[in-house]
């Protein structure tokens, strides 16, 4: 009996919140729901073979007890490219797309609401510059939640949002 | 977090007990506000983290609504209301006297109804609480929030400054007889709060 490649489905991985994970193709990683919390993705635009990670806070220098690297974009973009490099990724061929960062809550004044989204989205463009790696696809900001699909057959990195189809970015 | 490592189960039934009184009275507002009696579960005390409170749920794109408040004075802490979308449109209809399916979208008056839900069941649970244990509780202007399940749970705990992987969470699910209204309301009293609680009641940490 001979079963080929094509009769493998895809497989499709949920990254949670503060997690991370790479892969290559035909598969696909998804992380549900960010609000004000950052997805990074980082693709070999050549071989599709990729990683994303779900921030949470931009920077782990502000807290005594840092202990898990991915939940903090100056410790898991970081993270994130070595692994993606072990699995074969080249450096020059990376190129990065971000989602979320968004202000989910709004409130009359009086109310002490952070805007974190927009530090996670500042801070992580600040670690991909320092990493030498471009944008070349984005979707943050804003007021609504954001689903983010890496399909590393296509190559290409979706967003979704409540009520509409997913786009690429 | 070693933080949450002194806590023993009778810690967490002593919260839940509090939780017990707290959500108690607010099932008392609720069904007075919107004329229907209004069940509550057996407030649940655990430390979890984000994704297992998440998957309480089931289904991180689900659309919700949040209302969040924060909670001042002795204790800090964090309180949240979660509605399903078609629960907190329901609830809106009942609470301006329209037939039900009235209201299809919030808009400014359907927000501001559901935040002032959230002011008068965070005040009734505060209430009870404050009665108990003696400790001043105020809550602050509530926030709004209505999208995907995911993106708004962990944002009422980000945007009110709450970074921790793990939270300890009293939690309980409210609903009307027909289960039309079904939510749930959460609290995460801030670590340095709880020593007060304990202390409060007799309970050491």
């Amino acid at each position: 009996m001979y079963y080929g490649e094509a009769v493998v489905k895809d497989k499709e991985y949920k990254i949670g919140i503060a997690q991370h994970k790479t892969c290559k193709p035909p598969d696909k990683l998804v992380t549900l729901g960010l609000g004000s919390c950052v997805g990074v993705v980082l693709l070999d635009k050549v071989s599709g073979i990729g990683g994303m990670i779900h921030i949470m806070l931009p920077d782990s220098t502000h807290f005594s007890k840092a202990i898990n690297p991915s939940k903090y974009a100056d410790t898991g973009i970081p993270l994130l490219l070595q692994e993606v490099l072990k699995m074969g990724a080249k450096r020059n061929n990376l190129h990065a797309k971000i989602a979320g960062g968004a202000q989910m809550f709004k409130s009359q004044s009086g109310s002490s609401l952070l805007n974190i989204g927009e530090r996670n989205t500042e801070k992580t463009h600040e670690v991909l510059h320092s990493l030498g790696i471009r944008i070349t696809g984005e979707d943050t900001g804003g007021t609504v939640g954001r689903t983010m699909i890496l399909d590393c057959s296509l190559k290409k990195v979706f967003v979704r949002t409540v009520g509409s189809s997913p786009k690429e970015i | 977090m070693g933080k949450w490592d002194k806590l023993q189960a009778i810690h967490l039934d002593v919260l839940k007990e509090i939780g017990n009184i707290g959500a108690g009275n607010a099932a008392t507002s609720l069904s007075q506000m919107i004329g229907k009696k209004i069940d509550m579960e057996v407030p649940q005390a655990a430390v979890s983290d984000l994704n297992q409170l998440v998957q309480l749920f089931g289904d991180e794109e689900e659309v919700v609504i949040c209302i969040s408040l924060e909670v001042t004075g002795d204790t800090p802490s964090n309180v949240f209301f979660i509605l399903k979308e078609q629960s907190a449109l329901q609830l809106v209809d009942r609470l301006m006297g329209l037939l039900p399916g009235t209201y299809k979208e919030f808009d400014e008056t359907a927000q501001s109804a559901l935040q002032e839900v959230g002011n008068i069941l965070t005040g009734s649970i505060l209430n009870a609480m404050s009665l108990m244990t003696n400790l001043n509780m105020q809550p602050s202007v509530p926030a709004f929030a209505h999208d995907m399940l995911g993106a708004v749970l962990s944002a009422a705990l980000l945007e009110r400054g709450y970074f921790d992987d793990k939270a300890l969470i009293i939690e309980t699910r409210f609903y009307d007889e027909d289960v039309v209204i079904d939510g749930y309301f959460f609290m995460l009293p801030q670590v340095d709060s709880l020593g007060k609680i304990f202390n409060s009641v007799g309970v050491s940490l």
